[in-house]
């Protein structure tokens, strides 16, 4: 049975038509590329130096073409797992050998995998972090010299009708360490793609019909300019069998960068929820239809009933809309969201709880996905080069790589040490400062004794007992015990703090810089001290006493020098939303 | 002094038009159709609130239950491919913001395979079927459609880009037809006919509408998926009809004959007719009957006698009293996924 009916009249007929439509495409394509240069052809007389203008044009175009296309080949990378199992594609994001991929490619390869450039070189690569979620990891290719790196874009300037082009290992056909590049139209911006299996949820991506294939994941999407977009993923396929049918998923690199500060930390990260659930009403409103109690978004005021506006900085018109946003948030984010209740507008700022429990996160990454094993050649080319560096590798539980955790714990307190160490300080603290109504706030802040003269009166703390319970004095949310773990960080560093891991990066709604964050449980409080990336300075420390509760933030500014130490002289008390109190400090005194 | 600047206020506007017009004959038409950067951006925007998203019946046995669909009028007229997924007694077009609108079906054709529906809405952007261009093979296009349902909620329909390959007549097999329409379509080279994707327009790169894409086709000796559109010239005569109000096919007789036909003579056994509208089902068919011969089966849902539309069993055995028993009676009939076309005779 045959569908078509070839007639050869007319096949000839194609032939010539097509070859005049492409004259004329390429016409229409040359012309728009160079403005200028319609005038003067209008009214050439001669056909044929009219043709051969153009086909300059059209061979400037194309070599312009070839040009950008060239420049990104060098920064693709093609995943293999150790014994040639599963395989993918990757793109490098820094000299330093830091490339991002799926999360279900390095998933087969285990801890570690080799990586071929188009270099002809083949290196050792270890996993640095995963996002399970977002179907994202980061892994760190171990070289002697700087590698070529992929220059990132603002996808959410990505439009439909553009065109874009993937790069990769598609089939793993790139055993000659040569990658594939496949060339089409973007067909769909922030699209929402429900989870496949368990965890696996592609928000806010990209929907290309150039050609993504089994292999093409993890490897990079750019745009015209040579600029990555997303990161291939995944496609529609169904009943077609495992080939590409002009449906290809991109994660947004937005999404991406979001995630990238956290990845770098070594852990398996986590997505977030507002801890309410949202449905597009009849009216085209997006309302919340169920909201948590114990969550932050309630403690901010968001009720049943309220119709979300925006969030994040983008406007909801759907429950998608707000589905895709979530989904490009990693958990501890503050981000700001405005909703409307009675006509009124209101916007607070939300920090989002974590999607997943650790043991979940824990489960997908030890069993997870199955692996995607496209066919065709597995064996790994011979008579490579091996880069290796085998000590970038430290297991812990519940880490991707617990090395590059310490490494960079270790990185932002150096850095805040060289400003100012408080090591070989006495033990015997006395703060004294001046609040916004002019009164005294004295802290006392010793080994074995911790006390405070407030306005309204004298606390002290009994270090014996649990400090979740002495939150004190009332209406700060625990200041005498935020002041307490801040010495005791200050004094004895991370290491022997507590328990005490490195977070990550993330921008904070009042602050200019992104904060490196690290998150420490001491008796039974949680804090999290923020550094600023710029200065290496405390900025904030936050404390927890559980996870239902708001915490108690003293903001950390104007760093000056007293007692031969840099100190922050203004401490802003803030909690739940009400300014406790402004502090200016007057004096310190370090004694035995 | 009022004249003064009645006078003042006319020269700019006559300088502003001047200045259009100058700008626009400068920027030619070229320069319009495709931007500098190559993108479709400006086309896709033009064209997107035009595309509707279509649900109803299906979502089981691997049968989709959405589907794409076009505006072609300022009254809300959307242009589809006819398939089971309008069998619904609810169908929903949803609009590239996320609007939903109930449709109401205003008539169909199953030789070209198309239905038009109608939503309640005035002034939405269209597709004027008579400013459509004439399509040629090598003619860059893009396909717009629902492909997989991924444009949920209020997401824009999705693009794809190819180029129409070849212009021709697919092959009917008789007694069998996987699509009934057999005039010529566009073979494209994008993979467009994905499930969904029926209904959704085929358009030039500068945004002119060239066709409709077609359902998905699969060649059952060598596996392969073509991808075809029917153009949309071939559809103006049926698309005018039924928006008209006209019946396609007007009955051949208007007078019963003496010895009508009926489904006794054919040897059909229908389900028992106990609904004021029960589904024309075939229940069983008689042995060595005209039915039977004809290749009729059990389970077979009759959906037109002579190109006629009947919805029932009444409207079988009325649309059968006007055949005389000398002549060939037309089924077309749905067995499963499949449509087929059926000659029963009494020899």
């Amino acid at each position: 049975m045959r569908f078509l009916k070839p007639d050869k009249t007319s096949t000839t007929k194609c032939r010539l038509r097509l070859r005049a439509v492409w004259g004329c495409r390429l016409l229409t394509i040359a012309i728009c590329l160079t403005p200028l240069a319609l005038s003067g052809q209008e009214n050439t007389p001669q056909t044929r130096s009219k043709q051969d203008d153009l086909d300059k044009l059209v061979y400037k175009a194309e070599q312009e073409r070839i040009r950008i296309v060239q420049s990104t080949l060098k920064s693709a990378i093609s995943i293999f797992g150790p014994g040639g199992n599963g395989g993918g594609s990757g793109v490098v994001i820094s000299a330093d050998g830091y490339a991002i991929t799926n999360f279900h490619v390095t998933q087969p390869c285990g801890t570690h995998m080799k990586c071929s450039m188009p270099n002809g070189k083949l290196y050792d690569a270890v996993i640095v972090g995963v996002d399970p979620t977002g179907d994202v990891a980061l892994i760190k290719l171990f070289s002697e010299e700087p590698l070529p790196f992929a220059k990132l874009a603002d996808s959410n300037e990505v439009e439909v009708g553009q065109w874009c082009f993937a790069v990769g290992n598609p089939f793993l056909l790139a055993t000659d360490f040569q990658p594939t590049v496949t060339y089409g139209l973007v067909s769909g911006v922030h699209r929402y793609q429900y989870p496949s299996g368990t965890l696996l949820e592609y928000t806010d991506c990209i929907q290309v019909d150039a050609s993504i294939n089994p292999g093409n994941s993890g490897g990079p999407l750019y745009n015209m300019k040579g600029e990555l977009i997303g990161i291939n993923g995944r496609g529609s396929f169904e009943k077609r069998g495992r080939v590409n049918v002009g449906v290809g998923y991109a994660i947004s690199i937005n999404q991406v960068k979001n995630f990238l500060d956290y990845l770098k930390s070594g852990r398996i990260v986590d997505h977030a929820t507002l801890g309410a659930q949202v449905f597009s009403d009849a009216d085209g409103q997006v309302v919340v239809n169920n909201i948590l109690s114990t969550s932050d978004a309630y403690r901010r005021g968001l009720r049943y009933g309220d119709e979300i506006v925006f969030f994040a900085d983008r406007p909801i018109h759907h429950a998608n809309d707000f589905k895709n946003v979530l989904g490009i948030y990693p958990k501890g984010w503050r981000v700001p969201l405005t909703f409307r209740r009675e006509g009124v507008l209101n916007t607070i700022q939300v920090r989002l709880a974590g999607v997943h429990r650790p043991a979940e996160l824990l489960n997908a990454v030890e069993k997870g996905a199955p692996a995607q094993r496209p066919p065709g050649q597995k064996k790994l080319p011979k008579n490579h080069k091996v880069v290796s560096n085998p000590k970038e590798y430290e297991q812990k539980k519940g880490y991707a790589n617990y090395y590059f955790n310490e490494l960079h714990r270790k990185r932002v307190w150096d850095r805040f040490v060289k400003v100012t160490d408080w090591k070989k300080t006495e033990a015997n603290w006395q703060l004294k400062f001046t609040d916004q109504n002019s009164s005294t706030v004295e802290l006392g802040l010793n080994e074995n004794q911790v006390g405070g003269l407030f306005p309204l009166g004298p606390e002290l703390l009994d270090l014996s007992k649990d400090l979740d319970q002495q939150l004190v004095p009332l209406g700060s949310g625990g200041l005498l015990v935020a002041a307490h773990l801040w010495k005791h960080l200050l004094q004895e560093g991370p290491e022997k703090f507590g328990e005490l891991y490195y977070l990550g990066a993330m921008p904070l709604p009042t602050m200019q810089n992104k904060q490196e964050v690290f998150v420490a449980v001491h008796d039974v409080v949680e804090c999290r001290f923020y550094f600023d990336s710029e200065t290496g300075l405390l900025s904030l420390l936050e404390l927890y006493p559980d996870e239902m509760t708001d915490p108690c933030e003293i903001y950390f500014t104007n760093y000056q020098v007293q007692e031969g130490m840099k100190v922050p002289v203004h401490w802003r008390v803030i909690w739940s939303d009400f300014e406790f109190s402004n502090m200016q400090l007057k004096e310190l005194k370090i004694t035995k | 002094m009022k004249d003064l600047m009645t006078n003042i206020m006319n020269l700019t506007w006559l300088l502003l038009v001047l200045l259009g017009c100058t700008t626009f004959s400068n920027s030619g038409i070229a320069h319009q159709r495709y931007p500098a950067d190559g993108s479709f951006t400006k086309v896709v925007q033009k064209i997107q609130p035009k595309i509707i998203k279509i649900y109803g019946a299906g979502g089981f046995r691997g049968l989709e239950s959405y589907q794409s669909g076009f505006l072609i009028s300022n009254e809300g007229h959307i242009l589809t491919s006819w398939s089971y997924v309008l069998d619904s007694d609810i169908v929903l077009a949803v609009l590239d913001d996320g609007k939903k609108y109930p449709a109401t079906l205003v008539g169909m054709d199953p030789q070209y395979e198309i239905a038009i529906l109608k939503i309640d809405v005035t002034e939405l952007p269209f597709f004027d079927l008579s400013q459509t261009l004439e399509s040629e093979v090598g003619m860059k296009v893009l396909a717009f459609s629902n492909l997989y349902g991924i444009a949920v909620g209020n997401e824009a329909s999705s693009v794809l880009h190819g180029y129409i390959c070849a212009k021709t007549k697919l092959t009917v097999r008789q007694g069998s037809r996987k699509i009934n329409y057999d005039g010529e379509v566009l073979v494209l080279d994008a993979m467009s006919n994905n499930p969904g994707a029926a209904g959704g327009a085929l358009v030039s790169g500068s945004g002119d509408l060239l066709g409709i894409l077609g359902k998905e086709l699969k060649n059952d000796l060598t596996g392969t998926w073509i991808n075809y559109a029917i153009p949309i010239a071939e559809l103006e005569g049926v698309v005018g009809d039924i928006l008209s109000g006209n019946e396609r096919v007007a009955r051949a007789e208007t007078i019963k004959p003496k010895q009508a036909m009926s489904t006794q003579f054919l040897g059909i056994v229908t389900l028992p007719n106990i609904l004021s509208k029960t589904p024309p089902f075939v229940d069983h068919v008689l042995d060595k009957s005209p039915a039977k011969e004809g290749g009729l089966m059990a389970d077979d849902l009759i959906l037109f006698v002579n190109k006629r539309r009947i919805t029932s069993c009444d409207d079988l055995d009325e649309e059968l009293s006007f055949i005389d028993q000398e002549d060939i009676v037309t089924l077309l009939v749905q067995r499963g996924e499949k449509l087929m076309t059926l000659d029963l005779e009494i020899e």
